[in-house]
C-alpha cells in the first residue's frame, strides 16, 4: 500500500514544518519586561507607542501594555496579573489602594472628557459650558445617548455627571440611553452609526477616524476633568510582581524625562495629555 | 464603496511594503495557530481514532460531549484559561498569562474537540471497511489506531485545516489570555479588532484581507502537499 521509507520521510517533513512554529514561543520570555494594565484611551490614542520606546531605550525594560477599561485593568492588578496599573478613575483607584492591592497612587497626567454628538444637535447643547445642563437637555429631548456601560474610567465619569445633573438615565435604558458595554472606540463607532450623543475622552477622540457626522459639542467644563494615576501592584500580596522594574517605570513616568515625553505627544499639532505629576490635587 | 476601495489599496500597500509591524503580527498569528493545531492534533486525532475503533460503556456520551464542545464559545474558553493561568489561579506560578503560550493553550483547547469529533467521524467509516481485515492480522483496536490514522491521512488533512481555520479566525479567547500586547501577543484578529476600535475601518478591513489571503495560502499549500503525496504514494 505504501512504503515505510515514504511514511518516515513524510513524517519527518511534517515535523520539520511544525518545529519552527513551536520553538520561538519559549525564546521570547528571556528579555527584561514588565506588564502594565492600562486603559484603551492611553493605548489607542497612541501615547504609549510614543513614550514607551523612550523608556525602553533608557532602561532596557520592555513594557507590555494590556489595554482594558479602568475597572477591568484594576481587576487585572487585583489578581496580580500586572506589575503596574495606569488608569483614570480616582475613586476606584483610591479604593484599590485602600484595599491593599497596590499603591501608593501618583498623579501622572490629565486631559479632559468631551461631549460629542451629531452636528444636527437635536437636543440643542452645542456651545454649552455646563455639561450637566447638556445632559438634562439630552434626557428631555430623549435624544439617543451611547454609554460605555463597561465600568471604565469614562463610564464612571459619565455616571457621576448624570448624578450631578439629577437624572437617572437608566429610565431611558433600551430606548434613548444605550449601554454598549464596550471600549471607547467601539462605543464611538456605535454613536457614529446611530447619530447619538456620547461622552468621550479627548485622546481617543483625536485619534478616532470613523467620526462621520459626530463633532465636539460641549467642552471646557471643569467637571470634565480627566485625571490619570499610576500605582505599583502590591508585591507582598503577589510575589511574582516585578516590583523593582515596575517602580522604575513609575519613577520614570513621574520624572521630568517621562513628563516631557508625555507633553511632547501630539496629534495634528494638538497636545493630548498634560503631565501633572508635580501637582498634589489638581482640578478637584 | 469608498471604504472598500480604501481597504483594497491599503491591503496592497501593506503587502507590497512588507510593513515590519504587520509582518511580525502575521508571523505570530501563524506560529500560534499552527502550534495550536499541532498540539490539538497530538491529542485530538488519537482520541478520535480510539473512539472510532473501541466500544465501551460511556462512549456515546463522550461523543455527544465532544460534538457539543465543537461549539465552545471562544470567549468562555478564554475566560476559563484566564482564570487558570492568572497569578491568582491554580497555574499562576507558570507565568503564562499574557504570553503567546497562553494563546496556544486557548486555541488548542478550542480546536481539540473539533479535531477529535471530526476524526472520529472520518475514521469510523474507514474502520467499518477495514475492521475485518485488520482483525484477521490479529490487530486489536489499539493496534489499529496508527494504521487508521495513516490510512485516513488525506481526510484528516481536511480535519486539520478546519481546526486551523477556527484557530486563526478566533479573537474572543486570544484577546483575553494574550492581552493584545503590541509586539508580543498581537495577532491578526486582535489587530483587526483594535483597528476597528480606533475607527480605522479601511485598515481593519485591509488586515482582514491579508489574513484571508494567508489562510487561503495555507489551504492551497496543504492541498498541494496532499496531491503530491497522493500521487507519490499511489
Amino acid at each position: 500500500m505504501f512504503g515505510t521509507l515514504r511514511r518516515t520521510i513524510l513524517t519527518a517533513a511534517v515535523a520539520a514544518l511544525a518545529l519552527p512554529a513551536l520553538l520561538p514561543l519559549g525564546a521570547v520570555a528571556q528579555e527584561r519586561s514588565i506588564t502594565v494594565a492600562s486603559t484603551t484611551s492611553t493605548e489607542q490614542s497612541g501615547l504609549f507607542g510614543h513614550i514607551l520606546p523612550i523608556f525602553t531605550r533608557e532602561t532596557g525594560i520592555t513594557v507590555r501594555v494590556v489595554a482594558l477599561g479602568t475597572g477591568q485593568a484594576l481587576d487585572v492588578g487585583r489578581r496580580g496579573d500586572a506589575d503596574v496599573v495606569f488608569v483614570h478613575d480616582r475613586a476606584a483607584e483610591q479604593k484599590f489602594v485602600a484595599e491593599g492591592h497596590g499603591g501608593p497612587r501618583h498623579h501622572v497626567m490629565y486631559n479632559d472628557f468631551i461631549l460629542v454628538g451629531p452636528a444636527s444637535d437635536p437636543a440643542k447643547v452645542a456651545g454649552l459650558r455646563d455639561s450637566t445642563e447638556a445632559l438634562r437637555r439630552i434626557a428631555a429631548a430623549r435624544a439617543p445617548f451611547v454609554s460605555r456601560g463597561d465600568r471604565s474610567g469614562t463610564h464612571a465619569a459619565e455616571l457621576r455627571l448624570w448624578k450631578l445633573a439629577g437624572i437617572d438615565p437608566v429610565e431611558g435604558r433600551g430606548q434613548w440611553y444605550r449601554e454598549v458595554g464596550q471600549g471607547m472606540g467601539p462605543a464611538l463607532n456605535t454613536a457614529a452609526a446611530q447619530n447619538a450623543y456620547i461622552l468621550a475622552d479627548r485622546g481617543t477622540w483625536l485619534s478616532f477616524r470613523n467620526r462621520q457626522d459626530l463633532k465636539i459639542l460641549v467642552e471646557g467644563d471643569t467637571r470634565l476633568f480627566n485625571q490619570y494615576g499610576v500605582m505599583l501592584v502590591n508585591p507582598q500580596r503577589h510575589p511574582q510582581v516585578k516590583a523593582a522594574d515596575g517602580q522604575r517605570f513609575i519613577d520614570w513616568i513621574l520624572s521630568p524625562a517621562g513628563q516631557q515625553a508625555i507633553a511632547a505627544y501630539k496629534i495634528n499639532g494638538e497636545q493630548l495629555f498634560f503631565p501633572n505629576a508635580a501637582q498634589p490635587e489638581p482640578g478637584a | 464603496m469608498h471604504d472598500l476601495s480604501d481597504a483594497v489599496s491599503t491591503a496592497l500597500r501593506l503587502v507590497a511594503s512588507a510593513d515590519p509591524a504587520v509582518v511580525q503580527v502575521v508571523l505570530l498569528s501563524l506560529r500560534v495557530s499552527l502550534t495550536a493545531v499541532a498540539v490539538a492534533a497530538l491529542i485530538g486525532l488519537p482520541l478520535g481514532a480510539l473512539l472510532a475503533v473501541s466500544r465501551f460503556p460511556g462512549r456515546r456520551p463522550i461523543i455527544v460531549v465532544l460534538n457539543a464542545l465543537m461549539g465552545l464559545p471562544p470567549v468562555v474558553a478564554g475566560l476559563l484559561i484566564y482564570l487558570l493561568l492568572s497569578r491568582s489561579g491554580p497555574l499562576g506560578s507558570l507565568g503564562l498569562l499574557f504570553t503567546p503560550a497562553a494563546m496556544v493553550i486557548a486555541q488548542a483547547t478550542l480546536i481539540t474537540p473539533i479535531l477529535a469529533a471530526l476524526a472520529r467521524q472520518v475514521l469510523e467509516g474507514l474502520w467499518e471497511e477495514y475492521a475485518e481485515q485488520l482483525r484477521s492480522f490479529g490487530a486489536g483496536p489499539w493496534r489499529a489506531v496508527p494504521t487508521l490514522l495513516w490510512d485516513g491521512r488525506f481526510a484528516l488533512l481536511t480535519v486539520l485545516l478546519a481546526g486551523f481555520g477556527r484557530a486563526s479566525a478566533e479573537v474572543g479567547a486570544v484577546i483575553i489570555v494574550g492581552g493584545n500586547i503590541e509586539g508580543f501577543t498581537r495577532v491578526m484578529t486582535t489587530a483587526i479588532a483594535l483597528e476597528t476600535s480606533k475607527g480605522d475601518l479601511p485598515l481593519a478591513l485591509a488586515l482582514g484581507m491579508v489574513l484571508m489571503t494567508i489562510v487561503l495560502a495555507v489551504n492551497a499549500l496543504a492541498q498541494g502537499l496532499r496531491d503530491v503525496s497522493a500521487r507519490w504514494a499511489g
